[in-house]
């Protein structure tokens, strides 16, 4: 019997409360909500994610542009101060929440105990100071050393990261580094506190392969050495199956699919999993005749689609009996382990489907 | 736009037989189709001026002396890291901007020089696609205008009328065509896409060069456009130039790539050959680093090269070969002499002394560069076995091609090669002779023919 099987025969869970590795996760976000009020109506930009990464664990985060990727990870850095803002739901940092906590206690936990590298480094360095002078602030704000002492670990830290000549570097200012060393530098800012967690969003879709294959390595590296917990956020599945342990996919605001990498790869549940997976150009495979794309467009986070927010784009909306896939919501339930989906299909219908239809095309 | 495809085209055009010529082509035909457009020695150089009397000072040399042609009902796919001269090379084939130095041949005629007004009736004929589609359409314009300019343009009244025309367009490339009245920012990413298609595909091209038609969009709408992209292809009998960085995407859309390094073609190949069997370094170093979705193979950090730091200023290249100061195999003839892009194997032209998958163009210099050293420790170990095995593999079969006395010699050589991998530091004592070159030289006149 397959592992699908058994999991199609026993009750499914429902992930409401805590997966069951909860205990020992460095980072626990549970029903996160962040919702944006704005002249069009409310957006609900996140809309009850879940999940948990361990010490020494990247957790990959995919999904399309503006499935609320972005926003999930300033949520848990706390960087949600606007006014037109709602954020609910809790973030646990290592035994401590951060939702309900003191602005000021994130504030101090932001930067060495968790650390974020932004999609567009111009957006993190201040284009008028000195990269060394903003890495060497990034440092004693936390930490009570001279100037002389900061500016050492400054230089190593962009020797670290692969910038030649990191004493001479040091006092360029921002737009004078090309795009990938530009990058570089903000990652040595985001790690010069050795941060316990990192949240990495799309550090390097903006960058040429050769200098994400570089990124890449250096974020492995730091990781082993200090146990970081690191969430890589990105849409290429590329860069999700070479970093990731555990994978999360997003589609309009909500988690549709999460497990480990290799389920997800080898056993994915989620029909817009399936999708992602078919929309791929594979350097790995022969060509394939074509590629299977996704129909139709990005849900509107408005009016998000009733039941499931796939459904007008989803090629198995009407297989599940009834109108129950346009009418009630799915929830994650358990397929087996760490591996949970949101989709009403039968756990039997996905497997043949997966495995019959889908995977004979990648 | 695949061979994959052009097979199936094959196929259905025995029932249809409504597929225009070119498309359906048969693997490995592009040797024999027509040649569409020729470019030969074009530069592209942008002048730095500095101070009041804004004196020349320097260049850019965004394209700096590249060579290629386009064949008729082919996609030949243009790839390289960012700034590498891609999209100046797309403008200028366009005659968007004018050349340096260099010609362009389209059908046979030069069109170089053409001044405006003589480049005109051209424009039907040559289309490009860019890379943004956000910024590439004026928001202030409705789609049917943006879509009907090309007529207005150039003063053509299409049968049955423009607005019947384009609403036409529209439909062919999957848009609604009601929604001929509604503005760029009503639609979507890949919708903006398909009407930045549609605008190029008005006047019917011959040749569309593509900048980065994907890129800017999410997997599973690139993947829309792509196929779509494919379909016309095949319907219209299209040729494509598709500038991208995505090799993946490259890979799926080309019958043919060209490799871009620092305004530099350093190797064109058939899809095939380049993908399974890529010859220039940087070729194999750009490959290896896409990562692969594939987790199962994580961790075969031994299959890897990873380049050291960024792409030399095109402002000042380095000399000799422009790859010289991040290659693993560099010796002192690549920082002193620029190879030459030549066809080492039928249907693969690459420029390196130290080709990967073929036997070494330069044998006799076997000293690394101190750069090339330091370059090496990021070259993962199972690239150098292979790449050792592979080269004395491939310099063993064009030996046993060649007459007898060449293959001792080639042989000979092969056997360096291998030893020069693992004891790349110390100079080698026997030294073949400058002979052994002999026996690429000819395959390389032979395959020139
Ligand atoms: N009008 C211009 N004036 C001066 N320099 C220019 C001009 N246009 C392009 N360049 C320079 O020429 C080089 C090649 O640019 P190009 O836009 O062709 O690169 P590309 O390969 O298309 O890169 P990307 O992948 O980032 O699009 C770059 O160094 C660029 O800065
Ligand atoms: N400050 C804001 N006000 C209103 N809407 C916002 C705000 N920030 C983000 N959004 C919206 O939230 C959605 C998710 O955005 P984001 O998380 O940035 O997507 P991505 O998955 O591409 O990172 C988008 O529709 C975006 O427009
Ligand atoms: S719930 Fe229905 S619409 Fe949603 S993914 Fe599953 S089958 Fe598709
Ligand atoms: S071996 Fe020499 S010629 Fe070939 S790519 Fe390297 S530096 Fe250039
Ligand atoms: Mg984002
Ligand atoms: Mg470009």
């Amino acid at each position: 019997m397959s592992k699908l099987e058994k999991a199609a025969l026993g009750e499914p869970a429902t992930d409401v409360a805590a997966p069951s590795d909860a205990q020992d996760a460095f980072l626990s976000v549970r029903d996160l909500r962040i919702h944006f009020n704005t002249d069009d109506g409310l957006v609900k930009s996140v809309d009850g994610v879940s999940f948990d990464v361990r010490r020494g664990q990247t957790l990959g985060i995919v999904g399309e542009s503006g499935s609320g990727k972005s926003v999930t990870s300033l949520g848990v850095m706390g960087l949600h101060r606007a006014a037109n803002a709602t954020v609910s739901g809790e973030v646990w940092l290592d035994g401590q929440e951060l939702i309900g906590a003191d602005p000021d206690e994130v504030r101090r936990l932001r930067g060495r105990k968790m650390a974020m590298i932004f999609q567009d480094p111009l957006s993190a360095m201040h284009p008028y100071y000195k990269v060394g002078t903003q890495i060497v602030e990034a440092y004693r704000v936390h930490n009570k050393v001279s100037k002389k002492v900061a500016r050492t670990r400054a230089i190593e830290m962009l020797d670290r990261v692969g910038i030649p000549e990191p004493a001479k570097r040091i006092d360029g200012y921002p737009h004078e580094f090309s795009g990938g060393m530009r990058q570089r530098a903000m990652i040595a800012m985001a790690l010069v506190n050795n941060p316990e967690l990192l949240i990495a969003d799309e550090p390097t879709t903006a960058l040429d392969v050769t200098v994400q294959a570089q990124i890449l390595d250096l974020i492995r590296d730091l990781q082993k050495e200090f146990g970081s917990a690191v969430i890589m956020i990105t849409h290429d599945l590329g860069v999700v199956a070479e970093i990731a342990d555990d994978v999360l996919v997003m589609y309009g605001g909500r988690c549709v699919e999460r497990g480990p990498v290799g389920e997800i790869f080898d056993q994915p549940q989620h029909p817009y999993t399936w999708g992602l997976l078919g929309s791929m150009p594979r350097i790995d495979r022969d060509t394939a005749d074509r590629l299977i794309p996704v129909k139709g467009s990005p849900p509107s986070l408005i009016n998000v689609p009733s039941g499931c927010a796939f459904h007008p784009r989803c090629p198995y909306a009407d297989l599940p009996k009834g109108n129950v896939t346009r009418t009630v919501r799915p929830e994650l339930e358990q397929v087996e382990g760490g591996h949970w989906s949101a989709c009403h299909l039968s756990a039997e219908d996905r497997t043949r489907i997966w495995t019959e239809e889908i995977a004979p095309k990648l | 736009m695949s061979e994959t495809n052009k097979t199936d085209a094959v196929e259905d055009a025995a029932g249809k037989a409504a597929i225009p010529q070119q498309a359906s082509a048969p693997e490995g035909g592009s040797a024999e189709r027509e040649v569409l457009l020729r470019v030969t020695g074009l530069t592209k150089h942008f002048p730095i001026k500095k101070g009041l009397l804004q004196r020349q000072v320097g260049a850019v040399k965004a394209v700096d002396g590249i060579d290629f042609e386009v064949r008729k009902g082919e996609t030949l796919g243009v790839v390289g890291e960012s700034g590498c001269g891609k999209s100046t090379m797309g403008r200028v084939i366009t005659r968007l901007q004018d050349p340096t130095s260099g010609t362009i041949e389209f059908e046979g005629r030069d069109i170089t020089r053409l001044s405006t007004g003589k480049m005109r009736p051209m424009r039907r004929d040559v289309q490009m696609i860019f890379q943004d589609p956000y910024g590439s359409l004026n928001p202030r314009h409705t789609i049917g205008s943006i879509v009907s300019a090309p007529f207005r343009l150039q003063g053509v009244e299409p049968e049955g009328g423009v607005k019947k025309e384009v609403q036409r367009l529209l439909e062919l490339v999957g848009l609604n065509p009601e929604h001929y009245n509604r503005y760029p920012h009503e639609f979507s990413g890949g919708q903006r896409q398909r009407i930045g298609i549609a605008r190029a595909l008005a006047l019917k091209p011959k040749l569309v060069v593509a900048d980065e038609p994907v890129s800017a969009l999410d997997v599973s709408i690139q993947a829309q456009v792509v196929n779509l992209m494919d379909d016309l292809q095949e319907e219209l009998g299209l040729t494509y130039v598709i500038i991208a960085h995505d090799l993946s995407v490259v890979r799926h859309v080309s019958d043919r790539i060209a490799v871009m390094y620092l305004g530099k073609i350093v190797e064109l190949a058939d899809r095939n050959s380049l993908y399974e069997a890529p010859m220039h370094p940087y070729t194999k170093a750009l490959m290896s680093a896409v990562p692969v979705p594939d987790p199962k193979r994580r961790g075969t950090k031994s299959e890897r090269i990873l380049l050291r730091g960024d792409v030399p200023s095109p402002i000042a290249p380095p000399s000799g070969c422009r790859f010289h100061t991040r290659c693993w195999k560099a010796t002192e003839i690549c920082k002193t002499t620029e190879p030459q892009l030549l066809e080492l194997k039928p249907g693969q032209r690459v420029a390196c002394h130290h080709p990967e998958n073929f036997a070494d163009q330069a044998p006799q210099d076997t000293v690394l560069l101190t750069a090339a050293k330091e370059a090496s420790e990021l070259v993962g170990e199972a690239v150098l076995e292979e790449s050792a095995e592979t080269s004395a593999a491939v310099a063993a079969e064009v030996a046993a091609a060649e007459p007898a006395e060449a293959a001792e010699e080639a042989s000979v050589e092969a056997e360096v090669s291998e030893a020069e991998l693992e004891t790349a530091e110390e100079p080698e004592s026997e030294e073949p002779e400058a002979t052994a070159e002999a026996p690429e030289t000819d395959s390389q006149e032979s395959t020139d023919k």
